[in-house]
């Protein structure tokens, strides 16, 4: 009995709640890249790197509008729309010219945009600490059974699954979403049938690149935006996307639900080594189920 | 390699090796020997990607075990370091079996995938374990024995140890394992149809690739007297990858030819400019539009054209 009145704690509950609102952030990044992955088969490792660049530009539009509450909309606004423009680039530049090479040249490829990007984002913003502030209406806490709960987190636990209705919306009711699920299958037989394959392709990877954006303007608060911070990032989206199962929105999300809430809980248990926990339900995850838990596009 | 008659070359480049070290300054010394080490790193990577077309795409994770693991032995447990030599590399090879195991039932990029993020596990239990492996900071001024201390000591240790190594990946891949295993890369299908077992061909690849790795590890700890956590990190993996690809991944020392070509842009170019990675990305993206054969690759496949001219003309 003790362990259950412990595991109802308020700090209990309250790790809960942080882990579910860190689990909306590793949802929306992880979605963009199972998006590409399912379409595209890309194991996009530059995807890291345009979340960093999502908090970076929150940054700076944020300070461009004074700091407050227009600041902080225009930048959750805008920065994931930047993002979706540098994608849009790289895309047409570079990407839809090398699509029928083998998948680990594109692979490499990606990881040549992440490098590129990572020192690019040294050169415009620097390597010191940036922080944008909190605007005064998501500051405070709500207390629940006596623990402050901070009033961002709850925010971040409503955009999470509007995010994921928006995205099923968009891959299932719309026209390009069936076609795009119908290219990951077999992208020759859509193109036979004469659809523009490679607009498709370049319309998935700009929205899965915005997800990535949205992910960095959405966590840019909470956190120290700071150099490196897309390298921890894309393992654990990399990780959430296999656990769910490649290709697949809802795994995904059942993925990050898993990674976030092990995380969470884990650090409550084991302090130093609250990391090994997330790491150890995806073996878990893969020894029973070695495509993931739901089913993959590929 | 082209038989016999590449024998006389290697005999060359292994004596003006020997006489080296009398003619160059230590740092050249070193920098050579640390040159060795990441082309026996990537030559160990390119055993199983390609030769045997598995996705390893987290291979400084073995390295960087290796490395530690006889790092640890000597700095924190004060093991003989000879002792601690031997077993660095087996530790890897270890860790290369268990890695395997789990990520083997997956295929191509989905296993490279699960391998870069169990990896990242693996680094980032280095990272936080400050007691035993000294956290971010790593572990500096371990001591060897004095007659491999000196840099030209290290240097000929250097030699030796990977000299013996590339030989012995060389005949491992010469050897009905390496044939078969180049038939899996090429058609595993086909292969399991013929009765290979295709997964435990796989699976010892990956445990050589890593017990390799592992000795490239100990190789960093004679050479550089410290070890630090982004040996195992997941960039440096995907950099020696870098190196396979530059050198040419479908030839035996393309990637030695790889690692040299980095490791010498790295020390000049960052002695102009901080952006190192920056020019790396770039050198990776026109390798892969331009040259996605390597340099060595691109050599022999001029050299043959023009022997099939003569033939022809």
């Amino acid at each position: 009995m003790d362990f259950i009145s412990a595991f109802c704690s308020p700090g209990v509950l309250c790790q809960i709640l942080l882990g579910l609102s860190r689990t909306v952030i590793l949802f929306i990044v992880a979605s963009g890249l199972s998006l590409i992955l399912g379409v595209l088969r890309i194991p996009n490792i530059a995807h890291g790197s345009l979340y960093m660049i999502g908090a970076f530009m929150a940054y700076t539009v944020s300070r461009m509008f004074g700091g407050g509450i227009t600041g902080y909309w225009m930048a959750i606004l805008l920065a994931p729309l930047g993002v979706a423009l540098v994608s849009f680039i790289i895309e047409r530049g570079i990407f839809s010219r090398l699509y029928e090479r083998e998948h680990i040249m594109l692979f490499l490829l990606t990881f040549s945009f992440a490098l590129v990007f990572g020192d690019l984002v040294k050169m415009v913003w620097g390597a010191e600490y940036r922080s944008v502030s909190m605007p005064r209406f998501f500051q405070g806490s709500i207390p629940i059974f006596s623990v402050p709960f901070p009033i961002y987190n709850f925010f971040l636990l409503l955009i999470g699954p509007t995010v994921a209705i928006v995205l099923w919306l968009i891959v299932n009711k719309t026209k390009m979403g069936k076609i795009s699920r119908a290219a990951a299958v077999d992208r020759e037989m859509v193109g036979a049938v004469g659809i523009n394959v490679s607009l498709v392709f370049c319309i998935v990877f700009v929205i899965g690149c915005f997800l990535a954006g949205l992910g960095g303007a959405l966590v840019a608060p909470i956190v120290n935006v700071v150099l490196g911070m897309d390298h921890t990032l894309i393992m654990e989206a990399f990780l959430i996307v296999i656990m769910g199962g490649l290709g697949n929105m809802w795994g995904a999300l059942l993925g990050a639900l898993i990674f976030g809430l092990t995380q969470s809980l884990g650090i409550l248990i084991w302090p130093q080594f609250g990391i090994v926990f997330p790491y150890a339900a995806v073996i878990v995850v893969l020894s029973f189920r070695p495509s993931g838990l739901l089913r993959s596009t590929w | 390699m082209g038989g016999k008659k590449s024998i006389i070359p290697l005999l060359l480049v292994a004596i003006l090796l020997v006489f080296l070290p009398f003619s160059l300054p230590r740092f050249y010394t070193y920098l050579i020997s640390l040159i060795v080490t990441m082309g026996l790193l990537s030559t160990s990577l390119n055993f199983a990607l390609g030769y045997g077309g598995i996705y390893q795409l987290h291979h400084g994770v073995f390295y960087g075990t290796g490395a530690y693991a006889a790092a640890v032995m000597i700095a924190k447990l004060g093991y003989n370091p000879w002792f601690a030599f031997i077993i660095g590399p087996l530790v890897a090879a270890a860790l290369s079996l268990v890695m395997g195991i789990i990520c083997i039932r997956l295929s191509k990029l989905y296993f490279g995938m699960l391998q870069i993020s169990l990896g990242s596990l693996v680094w980032a239990i280095v990272y936080r374990w400050y007691g035993f492996t000294g956290g971010d900071d790593g572990i500096h001024g371990i001591s060897v024995p004095s007659m491999i201390g000196s840099t030209k000591g290290a240097y000929y240790f250097t030699m030796i140890v990977a000299g013996l190594a590339m030989f012995f990946m060389y005949r491992i891949l010469h050897s009905p394992f390496g044939s078969t295993l180049q038939g899996i890369r090429d058609n595993a299908v086909r292969s399991q149809a013929i009765g290979v077992n295709v997964r435990r061909h796989q699976l010892t690849a990956l445990v050589m690739a890593g017990f390799f790795a592992g000795v490239a590890g100990v190789l960093f700890v004679v050479v550089d007297n410290s070890v630090f956590p982004n040996m195992l990190f997941w960039t440096l993996s995907l950099e020696i990858t870098i190196m396979a690809l530059l050198g040419g991944w479908f030839t035996f020392l393309g990637p030695m030819l790889g690692a040299a070509i980095i490791v010498l842009l790295r020390t000049f170019v960052s002695t102009v400019t901080e952006y190192w990675t920056f020019a790396l990305g770039i050198l990776l993206m026109l390798v892969i539009l331009f040259l996605p054969e390597g340099v060595l690759g691109k050599v022999f496949e001029i050299w043959k054209r023009r022997t099939s001219a003569e033939i022809r003309g």
